[in-house]
């Protein structure tokens, strides 16, 4: 066994992007901080997701928190003191049909409201912002446009985070399983894992699928279903286009970053949820037939490989944060629901804000588990993948 | 500066691994991540056993104890116009 602090004042389970981006924020806030990953860092959702960050969401609360996250990841490469490869070429959403127009038409006005610069482009100037696209393959009749989303690297990101949190004091521990969480008086008291044993009044459940197991463990139940999802790289090339393209209904998207890969995923056809983590052929060739109608010169392209991650969907595709009614310091971090990587800037802040100063902003309350007794949830609809 | 080439996809020298298992980096998946080793054409087959025995050399940990990335197809480059014509779009 190795050595872990044994007394701490949070414990984060999880060695993703939220967790690591939060154990930063709360050690720099001067907390003792232990973050308990399973495998390795980023080993989840976070290394296995498509890297965009976007602001044009169809919920306020979602589009509001991605805004504020933005702000926060153009100056996050200065702060951690490493490049995270932030990259603001923005977000190109096809739109198909004048019932996909109607709610651009809503999205953007709502968006436009919160400050963000988003347009509506006609099909000719799709290929304005991305040359290599085709309307006609794509059957577009127009797009919505913001030239400050982007994407970043998600690897780096969170090692950056990571690096950050141990400089400020905070205990990394990797292959680092927890076996149960202990309460006491509805409170929580410790987790136990295969290292030893941590003694604790606060518990962060960062653990992305698996946040469904820790619940379980204090008897809290989290309305979460594990989602496969497959994405693609492709061989480098010279820089094609800057902003990444997407389709709800074609459930395409795909970007070229920065060392000239296009990356890019669709849904699967007929996949139900589960566990199962094999890539399948299936994929691969939906993938390259729609991804070749979008853009015909993408046909000479090498693919060189595909892999499987997975989301953590909620019924509204909006994340759980925020501390349970049920058990004292049990705090959720989980549900990204696909966004997670995108709206973390935020997440960690919010909860450092709730930890540190036990403070519950709107955003974070309308967030709560609790949401899920009430009858009316607002269903997040720009969900892409 | 004399730099051994680990990995030719993306140019990365020995010196650079030993760099990132100093910094911390001590799982092969990490160095992946970090170096983008193994992410290129050759899909790991000319680096990773040499950053497996880099890795034994600087932390002891025997070679074959040393779990290596997850492999992911296509194994070869295989080009999009190809995988598109496997199935006639329905």
């Amino acid at each position: 066994m190795r050595t872990m602090k044994s007394k701490v004042d949070v414990v984060i389970i999880g060695g993703g992007v939220n967790g690591c981006s939060l154990a930063y924020r709360l050690a720099k806030k001067g907390l003792d901080v232990v973050v308990v990953e399973k495998r390795y860092l980023s080993s989840g959702a976070t290394g296995a997701c498509g890297a965009g960050i976007r602001q044009q969401w169809s919920t306020r609360e979602n589009a509001q928190l991605a805004i504020q996250s933005v702000k926060i990841f153009e100056r996050l490469s200065k702060e951690l003191g490493q490049d995270i490869e932030f990259r603001q070429g923005g977000y190109l959403i096809a739109i198909h049909d004048e019932k996909e127009m109607k709610q651009a038409e809503k999205n953007v006005a709502m968006q436009r409201s919160l400050g963000l610069k988003v347009e509506i482009l006609k099909p000719e100037e799709i290929t304005r912002i991305v040359p290599i696209l085709d309307v006609k393959g794509m059957r577009a009749i127009g797009a919505t446009f913001c030239p400050t989303d982007g994407h970043a690297n998600p690897f780096r990101t969170t090692f950056a985070y990571a690096d950050a949190a141990r400089k400020h004091g905070a205990e990394i521990n990797t292959h680092t399983t927890v076996i149960n969480v202990k309460t006491a008086k509805k409170a929580i008291r410790a987790v136990v894992t295969d290292q030893g044993t941590i003694q604790t009044d606060v518990v962060v459940n960062a653990a992305g699928i698996d946040s469904k197991t820790i619940a379980e463990m204090v008897k809290v139940k989290l309305p979460l279903s594990p989602f496969r999802k497959e994405i693609m790289a492709t061989e480098r090339l010279q820089p094609l286009f800057e902003a990444m393209v997407i389709s709800f209904k074609d459930g395409i998207y795909f970007s070229q970053q920065k060392e000239g890969q296009i990356v890019g995923g669709i849904p699967i056809p007929e996949e139900k949820g589960g566990y199962k983590t094999m890539p399948t052929f299936a994929f691969l060739s939906h993938m390259a037939q729609t991804l070749t109608r979008y853009g015909p010169v993408l046909k000479h392209v090498n693919v060189l490989r595909h892999w499987t991650g997975f989301y953590d969907v909620t019924p509204d595709a909006r994340p759980i944060l925020g501390e349970v009614r049920e058990v004292k310091g049990f705090i959720q971090c989980s549900g990204f629901s696909g966004h997670g990587f995108m709206i973390s800037p935020m997440v960690s802040f919010l909860l450092t804000e709730l930890i540190v100063e036990q403070k519950t902003s709107e955003d974070l309350q309308s967030l709560n588990l609790d949401r899920f007794k009430g009858k009316n949830i607002e269903k997040e609809l720009s969900v892409v993948g | 500066m004399k730099r051994s080439i680990v990995c030719r996809c993306e140019d990365i020298s020995e010196e650079d691994v030993i760099q990132a298992i100093d910094e911390g980096y001590t799982d092969i998946e990490e160095l992946r991540k970090k170096l983008r080793i193994g992410m290129g054409p050759c899909q790991g087959r000319v680096c990773i056993q040499l950053v497996a025995r880099i890795l034994e050399r600087k932390t002891g940990k025997k070679v074959a104890k040393i779990q290596l990335p997850t492999v992911r197809p296509p194994l070869v480059p295989v080009s999009l116009g190809t995988l598109a014509s496997e199935n006639d779009e329905k």
